[in-house]
């Protein structure tokens, strides 16, 4: 155990002496927060509108106001005809197009329910979407505004975007994002970093002076990822930290049992790196391996940005053992729902199946290379 | 007095590769041995299993007493291993390596403090303990890494190749710690390309395809040559001498020497010398000089490695 403390002393010292190392471990995390934080939003805003106003009334402008004071919206163009707008659609001048039917004012005066016509440019399917919902919330508080003008409860709309129900257009797609940011960016730290540690020695021959001393593969190996498990904990807690602020992301769970949950998940990200540093020999290699078996799987099948629930049978299976998978659950669950481990035991039991196995490999696979 | 080292007909494997051959020698307390071979001759394949890293196929090995093949652990607390490629932590100091070192051979305390002042006074790099091993110069570093591998005071050293890369004024100060771990009673097993280095060795072994081709002190060794005679030979075309040479009936073989030839003769023959500058001046080469010299160990290494091929 001193030896394996001598080891980790050593690699802390390297690593606060190598800066580029430090820097990655540190500052990266944080980066990739805030790039990803920012960028990887669901949020649009901004739309190209154009309006082909056919009813030319007070009524009509009261509502292009509404989508443009949206701040969703900005006013592209006034069209008259459709062949104009075809030509807007088409050279993606105009993502969405609001088409005013004539006669509004005057039914509207009747009280007679009047359809807005929304077409929207479909080939982000996401994106149409999103707009879409936009579009229906400012006609249907277009609407309600008007009946309350009237003096009127009555439910029937004045004014129809398109019958159909989405949940919550506000909602911050930033909160679902951050929890898989986590996951993404702890694992990639906890692999490449673990992974390259132990191969730069098998590179630099130290590794073949260390076998040299009375020292067993436990306590190197153990003074070896003990120091990473600690910045990796730290880094990920950061994250967490950074996000509540800059991204107003809830902590509705206990503090606890998100540490724990972040330990499971490192300490089988440890174990991948180590086993992936037990396969490589050189520290190109290993960075590949580490990037291959952690970025994608954790980016593309864990649920992060595509739901695992609309993937095909093949790859539905395999997000079985990406680990990322069981921590979002569990992450989502504590940081927004406030679950307890009533709930998320399973996911916790999946993620030590996980340590446990990348563990046992790792350890067999240097043992044999050890000696 | 028991050997520091006994080696019984180790032999090591890889599949159908016998890349230790039934080597059998002994390292007595104290002496500086010599292990001299051509690349892939078996030597690092050796150490390791004198390192207790290696397991042998068959054979034994006894280091410090302890069995390599049963207790590796046990040779691991006996022994110290400098290797080739300087094994230090280049991002580290000269001080952090020492600590390190020191830690996994589970030094502490004042013999912590006390090794590590007779590892400064040694390399001689009081004043640069805070230097990162990289900006160190080649010898010092190799006296660093020598001194973390004889931190936990090992009475048995092993040294593969240690003074590759290293300038000659190096090497020679290396040699000379080499001398005092030696007076103090240390065993030092050192592989080197070096031949002039294994002059300083008390005794030599010539490994060639795995197996013991010569063993012996220098002197033994050169002692193979006993009954012939080694000309030297200066002449203006060296290649064209070695032709000239070859074809004598005298000669039984050729090898270059630096700007010279060495022509080792079947017999002792005292006019040889004559005979081969005439053939030489016959042909019409420029002969500087011819004479009978003494064997080096090249001339002994190229022998032995020749006829065991």
């Amino acid at each position: 155990m001193r030896k394996a403390l001598a080891v980790g002393r050593k690699e802390l010292r390297q690593i606060v002496r190598d800066r580029r190392t430090l820097m990655i471990l540190l500052f990266v995390p944080a980066f990739f927060l805030l790039v990803y934080g920012y960028a990887l939003s669901w949020d649009i805003r901004h739309i190209a509108l154009a309006v082909d106003d056919r009813d030319r009334s007070p009524d009509s402008r009261a509502l292009v106001s509404a989508f443009v004071n949206s701040s969703y919206f900005d006013l592209a163009a006034m069209v008259d005809s459709d062949a104009e707008l075809t030509r807007l659609m088409d050279r993606n001048e105009a993502r969405a197009v609001l088409v005013v039917p004539p006669g509004m004012s005057r039914d509207l005066q009747r009280g007679k329910t009047v359809a807005v016509q929304i077409l929207l440019n479909g080939d982000n399917a996401n994106t149409a979407t999103t707009v879409m919902a936009y579009a229906r919330t400012i006609v249907q508080t277009e609407s309600v505004r008007r009946r309350v003008a009237r003096g009127e409860t009555a439910l029937v709309p004045l004014l129809a975007a398109e019958p159909r129900v989405w949940y919550n257009p506000q909602l911050r797609s930033t909160l679902f994002l951050v929890p898989g940011l986590i996951a993404y960016i702890s694992m990639i730290t906890a692999v490449v970093s673990t992974a390259l540690s132990v191969v730069r020695e098998k590179e630099r021959g130290t590794m073949e002076q260390v076998r040299m001393a009375p020292l067993n593969a436990f306590s190197f190996v153990a003074g070896k990822t003990i120091p990473y498990f600690a910045i990796s904990l730290a880094s990920a807690m950061a994250i967490v930290l950074v996000a509540m602020v800059l991204f107003g992301l809830p902590m509705r769970g206990s503090w606890l049992l998100l540490l724990a949950a972040l330990s499971l998940f490192l300490v089988g990200a440890l174990g991948l790196g180590l086993l992936i540093s037990s396969i490589a020999e050189t520290q190109q290699v290993a960075f590949q391996l580490a990037l291959l078996s952690s970025f994608l799987p954790t980016l593309m099948l864990s649920g992060f940005i595509f739901p695992i629930a609309s993937m095909p049978t093949v790859l539905r299976g395999i997000t079985y053992i990406v680990p990322a998978r069981y921590f979002l659950v569990a992450l989502r669950g504590i940081v927004l729902k406030g679950v307890g481990p009533s709930v998320v035991w399973v996911d916790f039991l999946a993620l030590s199946v996980f340590a446990a196995v990348m563990l046992t490999l790792a350890s067999i696979r240097l043992r044999r290379q050890w000696t | 007095m028991t050997p520091a080292i006994a080696v019984n007909n180790l032999t090591r494997r890889f599949g159908d590769f016998v890349a230790v051959d039934r080597l059998t020698f002994d390292v007595q307390q104290g002496e500086i041995f010599g292990f001299l071979g051509s690349n892939g001759a078996g030597k690092s394949t050796t150490i390791r299993m004198l390192c207790g890293l290696l397991k042998p196929t068959s054979g034994t090995a006894t280091v410090g007493g302890v069995d390599v093949g049963r207790d590796p652990e046990g040779v691991k607390r006996r022994i110290g291993y400098m290797s080739q490629r300087f094994s230090l932590y280049e991002t580290l100091t000269v001080d952090q390596n020492i600590r390190f070192f020191a830690g996994i051979y589970g030094l502490e305390g004042a013999r912590l403090d006390a090794r590590r002042e007779f590892v400064l006074e040694m390399a001689d790099l009081h004043g640069r303990e805070n230097t990162p091993a990289s900006d160190l110069a080649g010898g010092w570093r190799q006296r660093l890494a020598l001194g973390c591998a004889i931190l936990h005071e090992p009475p048995i050293v092993f040294l593969d190749e240690p003074t590759g890369g290293v300038d000659p004024l190096s090497r020679r100060q290396f040699w000379m710690l080499i001398d005092r771990l030696s007076a103090a009673g240390i065993s030092v097993l050192v592989t080197t390309h070096y031949l002039d280095e294994a002059e300083h060795c008390h005794r030599i072994a010539i490994i060639h395809g795995g197996r013991l081709a010569a063993l012996g002190s220098t002197r033994e060794l050169k002692q193979t040559f006993a009954d012939r005679v080694i000309l030297e030979i200066q002449a203006d075309k060296p290649v064209e001498a070695m032709r000239l040479l070859d074809q004598m009936a005298e000669v039984e073989k050729t090898s270059v020497f630096g700007t010279a030839v060495h022509a080792v003769l079947k017999t002792a023959h005292h006019e040889a010398a004559g005979l081969v500058k005439a053939r030489l001046t016959a042909a019409g080469l420029s002969v500087a000089a011819v004479a009978p010299v003494q064997p080096s160990l090249e001339d002994v290494f190229l022998e032995v490695a020749g006829t065991a091929a």
